[in-house]
């Protein structure tokens, strides 16, 4: 516990770090709302930009706004690289159980298409 | 809770990690696994509706077998504040461990307090917009995007309502003076809950609400 | 050997209620929940077996009534989430609960009040599912409970529904643990005890552990979405509103698939763990042992529509999960050719664990070859749902897991209790256990390749199923007479058995080490550990060791009892229970003050009192 104490005093980000850290999840998040508005105007400017890579933009936003939470907030960028590994193997395992149920049941959407 | 001269005599770690903060990352990494379900339920019945309300496409809004044009169901200006509100939240719940690592019990309790505060407004922001959905015609049974629409997200305000239980215990444990800072990995333990409450909102605030 | 005490200057090893049923319902320690699993589970176990026996005496000939369809249905179905989730799983958590802390050097675990916690929600879900035979309304729709037979339209009775919550509180009882094991073996190893100086048992739960964690999550949705669409009006697997039955398939046996391997890790472990000693030599491929495991447990999650094959997914699907199946057969032959290397040029002690760790061997090799056999599409559109995967999986978890288990429960009861099994019992359980098993199961990969159905209550006389059916009641009922001589033997050396030292085997791990049974606090001082198989490190430097003393215990410090752990489990129990019949709101809500309440009071317990 005593070597843990020292470890987190000299590793210990200032609080102005946490805030700039504040500041960018709250842009990407306007960014991403702002990303589902225009693809949603037709007439609005960078439509025909946006609007066919909607998603793609919304994962790279949110991918981005977690990596930030989790490297900052958690602290896991300073911590020990077990604690990341014990988010990450499972986020992992999570990813591909998510793309492989889509990529089941899409094959499935095609045979059987729906409104 | 061990006494403070306890911590001392603890033996060391085969890792030198505290048992404990191991302990609640497992467990997140556990729970990581049960929203990915719940996500991939959602994203699986996602267009798979037979009726309306939809999320968003409303000039396909069927309703008792005629076609009508009706309003998309989210509202995403309050959905958009809510989400900021979370993660300021997580700012704020850094600022008090922060705090509370210095020995700096103001700081600790106010930015705690205004985390608790945040949290209450989230679950109050979800149950008045599952009131309104209910209202537009959208319960739990009305169709599939209902079902698993408020699965989703009735879990992660469950979750959330359970964050704002244990930070607020840890507020009134602060009040009366109880968390020192060789105390504070208690609060560190809740608040990586917290973070990752909010970092869930971040996956489904996309997935759900802004996705095609 | 290093001497670092351990323990709070000035307190003394407080053991008030050592004796008495209070103090089994307050322990914390390690080794008596060890203790509540293993009996707990053996007689669960027992129950299941009987479920088998009324099964097999109904199919012990042609066209029988002792059974009605619907009871046939009930039995087979608890029998098979019974010997699942209440025999194997609890009997190997009473390895995992007993042993990982001594091999580690540990004096408990590192959430003691944690691991009651999860043996009471263990005890409390077991009797939940079995009430329901209280009710006429056992589970009957196979433990897998398939969509949407077990729709509310097709299943209106209560039988699903007790499964649901039968499982859903047994889920949380394996999610604490799991956590509270990880945590253990990850940092409360003795110093010297490197990751890769484990013993392999430990190795082997601590992946399990893994699995648990990141498979029980799935089935706790799968399990709240049917109890959704049976209870609250959704209808996810529903198709007449929209939903498909299909994707509880996806969503079980995501689950599923990884809980196979959860029920034949810890197996594989007990087994690195006796051949070694019984050969007299280290064990084959250290690494290699670990890295397969780590692969097969990785890639168990990569195959599970493997059980899915004749539900059209399509030939990429198909193909996909084949290979993957396929694939991880290599691993798992690295491990059975590590285990005869390991034997391979030892001297072989030819005691009863021993006889069971290589009837193990021999038995899995069995149940594995017919496991790839089913990995070809093609091939298992023949084999599924037949006889011959029910001799597949009986080959691999009775033949496999309970082989290993009951050599683990030879090996380790001396250290358990401080006495000797009797060898000669011993002996005669092995052989009838290694006949009736094999009776009982072998015909039935004839029996399914000649086509006959699995969960079928009778089969008509002319279909010439009758001989090999008749082979299979006798042989379970031999397998049932090989129980009843291991209970004879633990009952018989209980009462005035010959005392075990710390030592019978000449063992290698640090449970070895301390007395049988050992004290409260296992080690007297905290060992440090120089390499693999410690004991033998150790001998090997300075000759035989004597044999160890009780000691005092002043100065030593023990997390004290609570009862905090049952009434918080009661309150987990009661909670859920109150999603049975729809939702009985009072009932919910009082558990979930409980609850609470109990969490609340065990966070603030002082932790000496």
């Amino acid at each position: 516990m005593d070597a843990q104490a020292a470890t987190h005093e000299h590793a210990h980000p200032k609080p102005i770090l946490y805030l700039k850290v504040a500041l960018i999840l709250f842009v990407m998040t306007a960014l991403e709302v702002l990303a589902f508005e225009v693809s949603h105007r037709p007439g609005a400017p960078m439509h025909d930009l946006v609007a066919p890579l909607l998603n793609e933009i919304l994962i790279i936003l949110s991918a981005c706004k977690f990596a930030l939470v989790a490297m900052f907030y958690m602290h896991l960028k300073q911590d020990s690289k077990i604690f990341a590994g014990l988010f990450i193997f499972p986020l992992i395992i999570a990813t591909v159980i998510i793309g492989a149920l889509l990529l089941l049941f899409a094959y499935l959407r095609m045979l059987h298409p729906t409104a | 809770m061990a006494h403070a001269t306890a911590h001392a005599m603890h033996p060391p770690t085969a890792t030198g990690l505290d048992t404990r903060k191991l302990a609640i990352w497992t467990f997140i990494g556990s729970e990581c696994l049960f929203f990915a379900t719940l996500i991939s339920n959602y994203l699986v019945f996602k267009g798979k509706s037979l009726v309306g309300p939809l999320p968003h496409e409303a000039s396909q809004c069927v309703l008792h077998g005629q076609m009508t044009t009706c309003e998309p169901i989210f509202e995403i200006p309050l959905v958009t504040f809510g989400t900021a509100v979370l993660l300021f939240s997580s700012f704020f719940v850094v600022l008090a461990l922060n705090g509370a690592q210095h020995g700096n019990r103001k700081r600790l309790i106010g930015w705690l307090s205004a985390t608790v505060v945040c949290g209450l407004f989230f679950i109050g922001m979800q149950v008045y917009e599952f009131r309104h959905f209910y209202h537009k015609g959208l319960g739990f049974t009305t169709n599939l995007f209902g079902s698993s629409f408020y699965t989703l997200t009735g879990f992660h305000g469950t979750h959330v309502t359970i964050g704002v239980i244990w930070l607020a215990t840890l507020l009134v444990l602060a009040i009366r003076g109880k968390i020192p800072a060789e105390k504070s990995l208690n609060l560190e333990l809740a608040a990586l809950y917290w973070h990752f409450v909010d970092v869930v909102w971040i996956v489904i605030f996309p997935v759900v609400y802004l996705m095609r | 050997m290093a001497t670092i005490a351990m323990g709070h200057a000035g307190a003394e090893a407080a053991y008030a209620g050592k004796r008495g049923l209070w103090s089994w319902i307050t322990t914390v320690d390690h080794k008596r929940i060890g203790i509540l699993y293993g009996v707990t589970a053996f007689l669960f176990f027992l129950l299941g077996g009987v479920e088998a026996l009324l099964l097999r005496w109904q199919l012990g000939a042609p066209d029988k009534t002792f059974l009605s369809p619907e009871v046939y249905n009930q039995l087979f179905t608890m029998h098979g989430t019974t010997m699942i989730f209440l025999g194997v799983m609890p009997l190997s958590a009473m390895f995992f609960n007993y042993f990982i802390p001594l091999q580690i050097g540990a004096r408990d675990v590192a959430f003691p009040r944690l691991n009651a916690y999860s043996y009471w929600v263990f005890l409390f879900g077991g009797l939940v599912l079995n009430a329901s035979f209280l009710f006429n309304a056992a589970p009957d729709m196979g433990w897998f409970a398939y969509a949407n037979l077990t729709s509310r339209q097709y299943s209106p009775g209560l039988n699903v529904d007790f499964w649901i919550i039968g499982l859903q509180i047994l889920g949380i009882a394996s999610l604490a643990a799991a956590v509270n094991f990880f945590v253990t073996i990850i940092n409360l190893r003795a110093p010297g005890m490197k990751m890769m100086r484990m013993p392999m048992f430990v190795w082997m739960s601590l992946i399990t552990q893994v699995l648990l964690l990141l498979a029980f999550p799935i089935i706790t949705v799968a399990l709240v979405l049917l109890m959704l669409d049976r209870n609250f009006g959704t209808h996810f697997f529903v198709p007449s509103g929209g939903g498909d039955p299909v994707l509880w398939q996806h969503l079980f046996w995501l689950f599923g698939h990884p809980e196979v391997y959860i029920l034949i890790l810890p197996a594989f472990g007990v087994v690195s763990e006796i051949l070694p000693v019984f050969s007299r030599k280290p064990l084959f491929g250290y690494a290699a042992m670990v890295f397969s495991g780590c692969f097969i447990a990785f890639l168990g999650f990569g195959v599970w529509s493997h059980h899915m094959f004749s539900t059209g997914m399509g030939p990429m699907a198909d193909t996909v999960f084949s290979l993957g199946t396929m694939l991880i057969a290599i691993p798992t032959g690295v491990k059975i050719f590590n285990w005869i290397g390991t034997v391979w040029g030892g001297s072989i002690q030819f005691k009863t664990p021993m006889y069971f760790a290589l009837g193990f061997v021999a038995m899995f090799i069995i149940g594995g070859l017919s496991g790839v056999m089913h990995a070809s599409p093609p091939a298992d559109l023949q084999q599924t749902d037949s006889y011959f995967i029910v001799a597949h999986f009986h080959y691999v978890l009775f033949g496999g897991s309970i082989f290993a288990l009951t050599a683990g429960a030879y090996y380790w009861f001396p250290k358990m209790t401080g006495r000797m099994l009797s060898e000669a019992l011993g002996k005669v359980h092995f052989w009838l256990m290694f006949l009736g098993f094999n009776l009982t199961f072998a015909p039935m990969h004839i029996l399914g390749l000649n086509g006959m159905p699995r969960r079928v209550y009778t089969y008509s006389a002319d279909m010439g199923f009758g001989f090999w059916n008749a082979v299979e009641t006798a042989g379970s009922l031999i397998l049932g007479l090989s129980f009843l001589v291991f209970i004879v033997n633990i009952l018989k050396t209980l009462r005035r058995g010959a005392v075990a030292p710390a030592d019978p085997w000449h063992g290698a791990t640090l449970e070895w080490s301390i007395p049988s049974p050992p004290q409260e606090w296992n080690f007297a001082v905290e060992p440090t550990v120089e390499g693999r198989d410690p004991l033998w490190e150790l001998q090997r430097t300075r000759g035989a060791l004597p044999e160890p003393t009780r000691v005092s215990g002043k100065g030593i410090h023990l997390p004290s009892p609570s009862y905090w752990p049952i009434v918080t489990a009661f309150g987990t129990a009661l909670t859920l229970v109150g999603f049975l019949m729809h939702v009985t709101l009072g009932v919910i809500v009082a558990g979930v003050a409980i609850t609470m309440l109990g969490i609340f009071a065990w966070a603030f317990e002082p932790a000496d009192h």
